[in-house]
């Protein structure tokens, strides 16, 4: 028995549909839609710029803030309560924290770098879209990075470990499920982010880590593409 | 040996590799990993000698000593003003850097500049933790009245104003419009209203185009411009500009010709 097959005939080591865009909010100085099956986010980047109140400057260094957030209409129907949530103010957390090893602000002292993610669709792995979107737009704003960030979920749907999962696959019953949304920093393959919702054995992890590590690339290929598309489009 | 592996004047983005072994030194906006030389922003490669330099395409302005910008008072204080300059940081400018005049000690000086005036200033110093003092004692440097003021992409400043203003002077002198560029991406134009459209329109040309080969004579052609372009094209950063210069030419005739019939 287990869990033989995934829905679209997805291989286990399959990612959903992506699509990737740059320069998709005029106003901002940053923005991307990233969009992998049929979870959506759009991230828009403001600054370096001015911060206030006061007390939150930090004179050695800009500093980073990143807002998550899912819209009213984006789940499955139910709706959700607009505005800051606990679930929404642990994901900007660890979004921030995903993406600031990479960023360097030391030459902006007293500043912001203010990240706003919408999620207008979501599907599962929303954190992880949501942080493909941000280290994109934070690169179109022309921040100074080390590398982008690519973020991904993997996971075990009872017996298979799988890449990507989406909400049916996180809501199967047939057995234990767990769901590891992680980020990766490509040049150096260090983890920015790892969290784990449900259980999984110590030998599985390893598995499922170095199963997602095979995806970076090809998610890291969508992302440049996307940012260099802008600039090298033939007129 | 180290090896090259992107291209002259290739787009790269965060963390792309750019070349290998210890025989390439890494520039401006370039970062060493290892052995290798990685890209830290979004941007063109510009490959001199041994040296990779990166050029960026996007971000906001940064204030560097001796630019000329353009900015807003947002307040008047005790001993000078306070400007916005369209970065993360506002400027300061004191009494005795901004007129020769005597000013009385307490005097009202929004007399000179008053809340909301557009300034061409130029910066003096900028210190580590980005305080900004600027001056207008000097040349062009003054109060700006009337006309009006358009923003654009500070990293396409100096493709607006050319290899030694040249292709800012064309615009001036086919549109018949007085224009300051500042460094930090604001523009002011003043002249007769339909002529300060038209320089605003191939601006924006020039903002959305500046990445494409042979854009002085695309805008040139687009002003209907017949004289003398200034100086000498931007030879750094197109090489093959005269391959390209009679396509461009063409493809907006035959463009205008549809127009008109």
């Amino acid at each position: 028995m287990g869990y033989a097959k995934r829905t679209n005939n997805r291989g286990f080591d399959e990612l959903r549909k992506i699509e990737a865009k740059t320069g998709v909010i005029k106003n901002a100085d940053g923005s991307a839609y990233f969009k992998i099956g049929n979870t959506a986010a759009y991230a828009a980047v403001y600054g370096p710029r001015n911060l206030y109140p006061k007390f939150l400057q930090n004179p050695s260094t800009g500093i980073l803030r990143c807002s998550y957030n899912m819209m009213p209409f984006s789940g499955t129907g139910e709706r959700v309560r607009p505005g800051q949530s606990r679930r929404s103010r642990e994901i900007s957390l660890v979004t921030e924290k995903a993406l600031l090893p990479v960023v360097d602000l030391k030459e902006f002292p007293n500043a912001v770098v203010d990240v706003f993610i919408e999620l207008i669709e979501t599907d599962a792995g929303s954190r992880c879209a949501g942080i493909c979107a941000a280290s994109m737009a934070l690169a179109d704003a022309g921040i100074s990075m080390k590398d982008l960030v690519v973020a991904i979920s993997v996971g075990k749907v009872d017996d298979k470990i799988a890449v990507d999962l989406d909400y049916d696959e996180e809501a199967y019953e047939g057995g234990p499920v767990s769901d590891i949304p992680i980020a990766i920093i490509p040049s150096t393959g260090e983890f920015s982010l790892l969290q784990m919702d449900g259980e999984i054995s110590k030998e599985d992890l390893i598995k499922a880590l170095s199963l997602c590590k095979k995806v970076v690339p090809k998610l890291y290929e969508i992302q440049k593409k996307a940012l260099s598309e802008k600039y090298t489009k033939s007129d | 040996m180290g090896k090259l592996i992107i291209q002259d004047k290739a787009v790269v983005v965060p963390g792309e590799t750019l070349a290998e072994g210890m025989d390439y030194l890494p520039g401006a906006g370039t970062y060493r990993l290892g052995d290798k030389i990685l890209a830290e922003k979004l941007g063109l490669i510009n490959i001199d000698g041994r040296a990779l330099k990166l050029i960026p395409l996007s971000g906001r302005y940064a204030p560097k000593r001796n630019d000329v910008i353009i900015c807003k008072v947002i307040d008047v204080t005790f001993g000078g003003w306070r400007f916005e300059t369209n970065s993360a940081y506002s400027a300061m400018l004191s009494v005795k850097d901004a007129t020769s005049d005597y000013i009385a000690r307490g005097a009202d000086l929004t007399s000179y500049f008053d809340i909301g005036d557009y300034v061409v200033a130029k910066i003096t110093n900028v210190t580590s933790q980005k305080l900004v003092d600027l001056t207008t004692k000097g040349v062009g440097l003054k109060r700006l009245r009337g006309g009006r003021m358009i923003k654009v992409n500070s990293q396409k400043v100096p493709r607006i104003i050319g290899k030694q203003g040249s292709m800012v002077t064309m615009i001036k002198k086919a549109t018949n419009c007085n224009i300051v560029v500042g460094q930090n991406g604001l523009i002011w134009l003043s002249g007769e209203p339909k002529d300060e459209v038209t320089a605003v329109s191939a601006i924006r040309m020039i903002e959305a185009n500046s990445h494409i080969k042979g854009l002085t004579d695309k805008i040139k052609d687009y002003l209907g411009f017949t004289g003398e372009v200034g100086e000498p094209e931007h030879k750094e950063y197109e090489h093959k500009e005269n391959e390209h210069k009679e396509y461009g030419h063409k493809e907006y005739e035959s463009s205008q010709n549809d127009d008109n019939n």
